[in-house]
């Protein structure tokens, strides 16, 4: 006959109320900034910053207008080479490579971090053509390959089944949300490590910022993204790690639900519960 | 009253509709003060015309409750609340439910007091402990009541701190009601609804104390419930 230890309950409690938290697994970053410094002409808009992005997480970057959040978005993906007069002192770790080194061949480090900017820009040519075209500046041309990529990519976007029928049809017709999510999936069609969100859906309704939330949130099965909003409720529904910058300095970066919950600086405190500083 | 931990918002009317709340809970809270002693009074007096009033006045108290669990709700879905404010919502509503409490137990005390009433023969000499510790709770609560109005937790562990005296006079009173129940069991009924009594006291201060633990929340973002005195302490000290 079984015997039961009536003295304790058999329910594993603290698995059940504890479950596995998402910070509990031992955080691998994937991109370190290490003291960091940017100049627009004689203008410092960036202030030495030191942080790490984590692995296969999302991390959002917060903060008020000219805070240096897109700034330092661009800097990882070396978008800011090309703005005139820029000069960046400091290092950007991709896996330990410093990506402003001079031997870092930017178009190939571009591939690795893909980039979607707030309003949607699809080619004017059809949505086949978006999704393959990073393939085909690499010259692969294989047919089957293509179909593949662009069924795995819209599917990754979770497109595939509102255009699967009309892939040859002009990406400018389709719905401004539908367009993100194509942008979207031509990013990711070239298998990047790191997507870079710059407000992707501030330019959105309401439902459509909705689904590309919902996507964020399945893309980090498989990316390292890194997102800027303005959103602050957006910020805390998809990020797991959120950083507050003011001023060109970062103020503060944690696990979202304690930066929302119990932010360690008053500064964050006062942005994110509306305050005047 | 120190404005400067719910004023600030850029909007102006959040700031309003927070200090609205603050101000229908403290309300709320000296209502139940004054239920609390106005039921130790018609205990202690036999006023049944007192007790009545406390049992009507309970209703006033669930209103409250109520409408502030409304207002709470509002804002939350319709200003997603982060950080201070976000724990301020969340102790309200815990607040309201402790007072809530608190107030139902001011109703046993007066319906003991009509009990009493019928077969009271003038034996006064339980109630001087009973009011000493009815004292100690109100004490209790008034002072946790005040630091939600002034958003401070300074000091707040003497207030905890004082649930330990509660509770020894609790068991004091308790020992001394046995031994009358031993002495005449003709004395069973009357001690039975002083029981009650002394136990409701006894709750009012937990809940009382349940307050300063969700004030150290508001403050400190910290969750201190079931911890000892001492380990509470250990916390507040850091």
């Amino acid at each position: 006959m079984a015997t039961h230890d009536t003295r304790s309950h058999s329910l594993d409690v603290s698995a059940i109320l504890r479950g596995q938290s998402k910070y509990d697994e031992p955080i691998e970053p994937c991109i370190k900034v290490e003291n960091l410094n940017l100049f627009y002409g004689e203008k410092q808009a960036l202030h030495g910053i030191n942080m790490e992005m984590p692995k296969k997480k999302v991390t959002a970057f917060i903060g008020p207008s000219g805070c240096g959040k897109s700034t330092l978005l661009r800097c990882i993906n070396r978008m800011n080479d090309l703005v005139d007069n820029v000069t960046i002192e400091g290092k950007i770790l991709l896996h330990d490579d410093n990506i402003y080194d001079k031997s870092v061949n930017v178009a190939a480090l571009r591939r690795r971090i893909g980039m979607v900017f707030q309003k949607p820009n699809p080619f004017p040519k059809s949505i086949f053509e978006n999704v393959t075209y990073g393939l085909r500046i690499q010259g692969i041309n294989d047919k089957r390959i293509l179909e593949e990529t662009v069924e795995t990519s819209l599917r990754g976007a979770a497109l595939w089944d509102e255009v699967k029928d009309r892939l040859n049809d002009n990406a400018l017709g389709l719905s401004g949300g539908q367009q993100q999510r194509l942008v979207i999936a031509r990013a990711i069609a070239i298998a990047p490590e790191v997507l870079l969100l710059d407000e992707p859906a501030s330019a959105l309704d309401p439902i459509s910022t909705l689904k590309i939330e919902e996507l964020i949130n399945e893309l980090k099965e498989k990316y390292t993204i890194v997102i800027v909003t303005h959103n602050m409720q957006q910020a805390a529904r998809v990020s797991d790690y959120t950083a507050f910058m003011y001023m060109g300095d970062l103020i503060e970066i944690g696990a979202t639900t304690q930066i929302f919950t119990k932010p360690a600086k008053k500064q964050t405190e006062d942005y994110i519960t509306g305050r005047y500083g | 009253m120190d404005n400067s931990k719910i004023a600030h918002h850029i909007s102006e009317n959040f700031n309003k509709e927070l200090e609205d709340i603050r101000n229908k809970v403290l309300t709320m809270g000296g209502l139940v003060e004054q239920q609390i002693e106005q039921s130790i009074h018609a205990l202690t007096s036999g006023d049944i015309e007192l007790a009545e009033l406390v049992i009507r006045q309970d209703n006033d108290i669930d209103e409250f409750e109520m409408i502030i669990d409304a207002e709470c709700t509002q804002i939350i879905a319709l200003r997603q609340p982060a950080a201070f404010d976000l724990r301020l919502l969340l102790v309200v509503l815990r607040i309201i439910n402790e007072l809530e409490r608190i107030g139902d137990l001011a109703e046993r005390i007066a319906k003991v007091a009509i009990q009493l009433s019928t077969t009271n023969e003038g034996r006064t000499d339980e109630y001087h402990e009973l009011k000493h510790m009815a004292g100690l709770v109100k004490e209790m609560l008034h002072a946790s009541l005040d630091n939600f109005a002034r958003m401070s937790i300074d000091g707040i562990t003497s207030i905890t701190g004082s649930d330990a005296a509660v509770d020894r006079e609790y068991a004091s009173i308790i020992r001394q009601l046995i031994t009358q129940m031993m002495e005449d069991p003709r004395n069973i009924t009357r001690m039975l609804d002083m029981l009650w009594t002394v136990r409701a006291l006894e709750r009012i201060g937990d809940h009382s104390r349940y307050i300063c633990e969700h004030l150290i929340y508001m403050v400190k973002g910290e969750d201190v419930r079931h911890l000892s005195q001492e380990e509470l302490e250990k916390i507040m000290s850091k």
